[in-house]
């Protein structure tokens, strides 16, 4: 028994050592709040981004055949101190090359100011949208498919003026991806010539938002922007709304656009419209095919920007020849915009081959991804508006 | 005249209804607290988890039901399935004390260890929860969802101001009316309830007369099982269940239980109330009710509101601390934490 113990022993070193032999894996960090306010639509994010991971791997054209392996850790969404202790941990004890995430833009500023900055880890998030990010110091570290929400105020408005309103009330959810959104659209909508007779913050996971409603009523407007999440706050404030009969047309921006709002709630949100990211590119329809042949929701929130961060990692690290930070930060901007051919989900191994043989590519994912400015994507939404208890699209802008 | 009437309609409708279901439901689990607290003498954090353990398998056994097509008309399905999940709540609880809390019992701990063991109870119950059910929004209400809605009310009265009012609004206060009633009976009239009574008064005096200790704690649990499941179903009803809230509510809860004397179930209702309005009259918008009421030169162009509703959660802090501050033992007398 203890010659057995002993020659098994042996063999898993053997093996262990083998393995670290020939191609060490590359570990990259997915952070995301797997527990709080957003963690219903976390884990497709996370099946999003390990997706590509699993393709590279598969395809064993990383660097010669590198594989990518995921470290998850929970960002919480809300917990700056617990987000940060959660990145330190994947950066220092797990030795991540690069962070996927975070995902709210509280968080995501904490991580990459007390722990992605000061190790020099490169993070991209797929979610974080808070204009305040565009102009955090970043050392070059920090990008984020998902576009600025100072762009998401411009289209609100331009919707809202489109279709003669000219009174709104706005209640967010009181972080700073509402507090971003809802100065954006409240800046936007009065240049436009519109009043916004009230913006009213709510608390996310509250349960109770007859205080909310009640002066969201009285102080009126045409249209109710909601500036919240689907799952939470922003879905009580409509019910309560429309229960109440306080307002029956509403705007919802990114955060609230999901069938799980208009199943929910019912014929009560016909009528209702709005816009969130999204493209009519084939990038958008293939990625909905692997997510559906890998067994997660590709319409969720962010699934489709998570995958494209992750791929974005990958293809940067093949540029620069090396899976450091330091290194492939420099190669993100490249892989993600034009010249080059463009790359759509599901061809990263071509993507792979392409960079190596010294062909420029442009990434072009499951967003429609083109990074402008401090690296963030300039944003394609598609617009949409309630009927017969369904979301439907009715452009792109 | 029809001023008026608009006013008090718009009153009734954004202000008075919503805190009523809301103080009720905040009632019924402050009740619980309170009952934990006065026979175990410690604060159950995990009271909100409870509920939330409650409405999730009320949940799933209304699902059942509806899938062998038991409708109650224009009743939630969830009504009937109560009765399962307030049993399943008991049998987890009672092994919750078993398991954890008799062993500190046995100990004589001081209530500090207690309160620390149920926030770990918290984090298990909690992962439990979503391993069951899932982090996501349920949503389980079937039957009339209005009694009439505005519209309707809008076609009877002919006013410019309109009323709504929900079915589960109204089983919500009608509930949580019974509920305590029966709860008083209990206390007050049956032997069992005495001897609860007498053991949170005197620990020593009432065994020394007689009282099983390990049954009063059995029974503390039952009830509190029962109202936390009573209490956590309402509330899925009324707004809708997701069990990150449950976790959330606790802090107004505790509120509620402090504010109207921790250990005084009296105060736990007077508690559930006092807060619930408080923090939906304090962040009002008055602007249409001065406009119905007061005369034209007293008008105002803005909302009128004493807070805005950022300050909603401050508002029950700002009561509580005013009370513990003038009477530590709350507004109805209870102990002193």
């Amino acid at each position: 028994m203890k010659k057995l113990l002993l020659a098994l022993a042996a063999t898993t070193m053997l093996t262990g050592s083998a393995f670290a032999g020939s191609h060490s894996p590359v570990k990259i960090g997915v952070i995301l709040g797997f527990t709080g306010p957003i963690e219903s639509i976390t884990p497709a994010m996370g099946a999003a981004a390990e997706l590509a991971m699993k393709e590279v791997s598969d395809s064993g054209k990383l660097l010669d055949g590198v594989k990518v392996e995921s470290v998850r850790a929970d960002s919480t969404c809300v917990d700056a101190a617990a987000a940060t202790a959660a990145a330190e941990r994947l950066i220092t004890s797990d030795k991540v090359a690069a962070i996927m995430g975070a995902d709210c833009s509280g968080v995501t500023g904490a991580i990459l100011q007390n722990a992605a900055r000061p190790n020099g880890i490169v993070m991209i998030s797929p979610s974080a949208t808070s204009p305040g990010l565009s102009d955090a110091e970043d050392d070059g570290l920090f990008f984020r498919t998902a576009p600025s929400d100072a762009r998401q105020g411009e289209i609100v408005a331009d919707i809202l003026t489109g279709k003669g309103v000219k009174s709104i009330a706005i209640t967010y959810t009181n972080n700073d991806y509402g507090k971003g959104l809802s100065d954006a659209i409240k800046a936007n909508f009065e240049k436009a010539g519109g009043t916004v007779t009230i913006v009213a913050a709510h608390e996310d996971g509250k349960g109770d938002y007859s205080a909310e409603v009640g002066a969201l009523a009285q102080a009126g407007g045409e249209v109710l922007v909601v500036a919240g999440y689907v799952d939470q706050g922003g879905k009580g404030v409509i019910q309560g709304a429309l229960d109440t009969g306080a307002f029956d047309t509403f705007y919802l921006p990114d955060g609230m656009v999901g069938d799980s709002l208009a199943e929910a709630i019912g014929e009560g949100l016909n009528g209702s419209y709005g816009a969130n990211p999204g493209t009519d590119s084939p990038g958008a329809a293939s990625f909905q095919e692997m997510a559906k042949a890998a067994d997660f929701d590709g319409t969720s929130s962010f699934a489709a920007e998570s995958y494209d961060a992750a791929a974005l990692i990958m293809l940067a690290m093949e540029a620069a020849g090396s899976t450091a930070s330091a290194d492939l930060k420099a190669k993100v901007m490249d892989v993600a915009n034009a010249p080059g051919e463009k790359i759509f989900p599901g061809e990263l191994a071509k993507a792979l081959e392409l960079i190596k043989a010294g062909t420029d590519i442009d990434y072009v994912g499951a967003t429609a991804v083109e990074l402008i400015g401090p690296g963030e994507s300039a944003g394609n939404y598609r617009e949409i508006e309630i009927k017969d208890g369904k979301l439907s699209v009715v452009g792109y802008r | 005249m029809e001023s008026y009437a608009n006013a008090f309609v718009v009153l009734l409708n954004f202000l008075i209804i919503p805190g009523l279901a809301y103080g009720s439901q905040l009632a019924l689990g402050a009740l619980g607290v309170t009952i934990i607290y006065s026979v175990l003498r410690f604060s159950n954090f995990a009271h909100g988890e409870a509920m939330s353990f409650g409405a999730m398998f009320t949940i799933l056994t209304t699902w059942l039901f509806q899938s062998w097509g038991w409708h109650l008309g224009p009743l939630p399905t969830a009504i009937i399935a109560l009765p399962v999940g307030c049993l399943v709540t008991v049998i987890f609880l009672l092994g919750t004390d078993k398991l954890v809390y008799q062993f500190y019992r046995k100990q004589k701990a001081a209530p500090v260890i207690y309160m620390i063991a149920s926030v770990g109870v918290v984090f298990v119950m909690n992962g439990i929860i979503r391993f069951i059910i899932g982090p996501r929004d349920q949503s389980f209400a079937d039957g009339a969802r209005f009694i009439f809605t505005a519209r309707d009310f809008k076609e009877w009265f002919g006013l410019s101001e309109s009323l709504a009012l929900r079915s589960t609004t109204v089983i919500t206060i009608v509930t949580a009316i019974i509920v305590v009633a029966i709860v008083f009976w209990f206390l007050n009239k049956t032997r069992t309830g005495k001897s609860m009574r007498a053991y949170s008064d005197n620990e020593d005096l009432a065994l020394l007369s007689g009282i099983d200790p390990d049954k009063v704690v059995r029974v503390a649990w039952i009830i509190t099982a029962i109202l936390a499941t009573v209490a956590g179903t309402l509330y899925g009803l009324d707004k809708s269940y997701k069990p990150f809230t449950y976790l959330q509510l606790l802090l107004p809860i505790f509120a509620a239980a402090i504010v109207g004397g921790v250990g005084n179930p009296v105060g736990a209702i007077v508690g559930g109330l006092v807060i619930a309005f408080s923090e939906i009259a304090v962040t009002f918008a008055y602007t249409k009710v001065i406009a119905y009421t007061l005369p034209e030169f007293m008008h105002v162009d803005g909302l009128a509101q004493l807070l805005s509703t950022d300050y909603k959660f401050a508002v029950s802090f700002v009561i509580l601390v005013v009370v513990l501050l003038i009477k530590p033992t709350g507004i109805m007398g209870g102990k002193t934490i």
